[in-house]
């Protein structure tokens, strides 16, 4: 039996009191980290879902509505806008890349994305089994989509109408896609998606286009834009895009061309960059309430921890100077007494670490929206190990005073009074 | 002045008292001529209270520096050393026995004695704290809680503690004042054998007159003394 051995009895001695008290800080440390967890994940995947994308451009309406489910497939398209505007982009010489997306449907909640194999590229997504969709209804599953759905190769499944989980919506029977490759994970949206040529969403949805269209767009825009005319005229549906992916080649293209698309068209055109600091700073301020609670919670832990070491001393004067009759040092009794606190502060900490992550790991596995955000329980922030710090310090500090009293008293006065 | 009852002797001094005063807020609280108490002896010291019988034994575990004079113990003059070296003199030399017991109420009984042991030699031997467990008869009681024990197993919890660390020195203040005369009785028995079986030098403090007759060797504090020295 040692001083830190003594520390522990006293602990499991007052267990009520004890657990109360972990309980407490536990529940401002699992806040914290639930904070923490949230904002640092929906940042990263953010940033990392974003990387490479330098504008959007889409149907006019909200430009966050428009970046959220172009770039980050969790909101429903502003609409659709003309072929042509991929047409037009690709004619501008600031402009590095443009990757077209076209939505509208989806399999068991995973959207279907008629897009280019350059989409794949921007993510760096490599063909882990099979190979790309080389022509309309063929589809290649990301990583997660394949893992929930059990999709594989030479598979078919049929999409239904619509981005959500609706069973009643409409499924597109006539025209089922069929698996021709499987991505690797990357972690980032396009393991949640399912992918597959522009032309299979046209074909889905009736809309005739020519075989080449899309290919011989930036050759032969005019030509197009004319026959869309006609088309229109004929009451037949245009080939449409939901929304464009954009590279600028120059600086100067993002102070320009953002700018130029608003005013001069009937485009939106949307910087995912602004669009996510202005959801970010709003999300922020929420955050930043629960924050303060969280702050506060510890600090009544702290206090709490600070009034149960306190009134435990009291009643253990007598214990703590006849300790030092038998030869214990001022500093092995202070030493136990912050260890007890810091003890309670450790299992506090802890536990609200282990709790903040099953948290994250409930949530994920509850909410559709928030496994779409890619939270995991299993991903863990360096930050913490500060969270963690301040509970040692709050626990510390706690028991500091209690400690100095011990370390001033009179032993013989003590004793006298204990006896 | 008091004047002690023993006779120096040429034998090996354990505690040596010499012109010991000590006051608190300007007055005498004890006042002791030159007094020996030598090696493997047993002494009583009695006194109403108040006659600053706790006094006498603070100074000579080094709780307490008097006021004047000096207090040798073990050869080493506890009452002039710095309070990191009074405080280590006393964990080499002395086990103390305190009237309330002081076992700690969260540790069993074999963990209040391996505490005590840990602290004063900085080793655990579980053999060791197991067989002081056994001498006092407590061995069927080694996992309770003080809370659990009689008032008798208490304090042979209290006389372990204090053999374990097999001090030359052992110091009991009122250590029967609470109990019954058979207890009172069976308490001295187990101090003086306890003391005898590992050698130690026992020192008891009191104004329970019951156990008087039990020592020869006798060091009576008496308040009107201190009012003469006054």
């Amino acid at each position: 039996m040692t001083l830190s051995g003594l520390s522990f009895a006293y602990l499991r001695d007052r267990a009520l009191n004890t657990g109360l008290n972990i309980l407490l800080l536990a529940l401002g440390v699992a806040t914290l980290v639930i904070l923490l967890l949230f904002s640092a994940q929906l940042e990263g995947r953010f940033e990392k879902d974003s990387e490479g994308i330098d504008m959007v451009v889409g149907a006019k309406g909200s430009p966050l509505q428009l970046i959220l489910s172009s770039i980050y497939h969790v909101d429903v398209p502003t609409g659709n806008i003309p072929l042509g505007a991929l047409t037009m982009l690709r004619q501008q010489p600031t402009v590095a890349n443009v990757i077209p997306l076209a939505l509208g449907d989806s399999f068991r909640s995973f959207r279907i994305v008629g897009t280019e194999p350059g989409y794949a590229a921007l993510y760096n997504a490599k063909i882990a089994d099979g190979r790309m969709f080389a022509k309309p209804f063929e589809a290649v599953i990301g990583s997660e989509v394949a893992a929930r759905t059990g999709a594989t190769i030479g598979q078919r499944f049929v999409g239904s109408h619509g981005m959500g989980s609706d069973e009643k919506a409409h499924q597109h029977e006539e025209t089922p896609f069929i698996v021709s490759g499987l991505l690797a994970p990357t972690g980032t949206v396009i393991d949640r998606l399912i992918l597959t040529p522009v032309e299979s969403v046209w074909d889905v949805h009736g809309i005739e286009h020519d075989e080449q269209e899309r290919d011989e767009a930036s050759e032969h825009s005019h030509k197009h834009e004319a026959a869309g005319r006609d088309a229109a005229v004929q009451g037949k549906l245009e080939p449409e895009v939901t929304a464009l992916l954009v590279r600028f080649a120059s600086p100067l293209a993002a102070v320009q061309l953002p700018n130029f698309i608003n005013r001069q068209t009937e485009l939106q055109a949307a910087v995912p960059a602004v669009e996510v600091s202005r959801l970010l700073a709003l999300v922020g301020i929420g955050i930043d309430a629960v924050r303060a609670f969280a702050v506060l919670l510890m600090l009544t832990a702290g206090l709490s921890i600070f009034v149960a070491l306190l009134t435990a001393l009291r009643q253990r004067e007598g214990d703590m100077a006849m300790l030092r009759v038998i030869g214990a040092s001022r500093a092995g009794i202070v030493g136990q007494i912050i260890g007890e606190g810091l003890i309670l502060a450790a299992a506090g900490a802890l536990f609200g670490v282990v709790l903040g992550h099953a948290v994250i790991g409930a949530a994920a596995a509850s909410f559709e929206e928030l496994r779409q955000m890619g939270l995991s329980a299993l991903h863990f922030e360096p930050a913490e190990a500060w969270i963690v710090v301040a509970a040692l310090a709050i626990g510390a500090f706690a028991a500091l005073i209690p400690a100095i009293r011990v370390f001033n008293a009179d032993i013989a006065e003590t004793l006298a009074e204990a006896r | 002045m008091l004047v002690p009852t023993n006779d120096a002797t040429t034998r090996v001094a354990l505690i040596e008292a010499r012109q010991i005063v000590h006051r608190r807020d300007g007055r005498i609280v004890l006042a002791l001529a030159d007094w020996r108490l030598n090696a493997g002896e047993h002494a009583l010291v009695l006194g109403p209270s108040g006659s600053g019988k706790t006094t006498f034994i603070n100074i000579v575990t080094g709780l307490l520096t008097p006021t004047e004079g000096q207090m040798d113990v073990a050869g080493e003059p506890m009452s002039h050393l710095p309070p990191a070296a009074r405080d280590d003199l006393r964990k080499r030399t002395i086990g103390l026995v305190f009237q309330t017991l002081r076992l700690i109420p969260a540790l069993t009984v074999s963990d209040n004695i391996a505490l005590a042991q840990h602290i004063a030699t900085g080793a655990s031997d579980p053999a060791a704290v197991a067989a002081i467990i056994a001498r006092v008869g407590l061995s069927h009681r080694a996992d309770a809680k003080p809370r659990a024990l009689s008032q008798g197993e208490g304090q042979r919890a209290a006389i372990a503690r204090a053999l374990i660390t097999r001090p030359r020195l052992v110091v009991a203040d009122e250590p029967t004042s609470a109990l019954d005369d058979a207890n009172a009785a069976a308490m001295v028995d187990l101090l003086f054998e306890t003391a005898e079986s590992t050698g130690a030098t026992l020192l008891v403090a009191t104004h329970d007159g019951r156990i008087a007759h039990r020592f020869s060797n006798r060091l009576i504090l008496e308040t009107s003394a201190l009012q003469a020295a006054a």
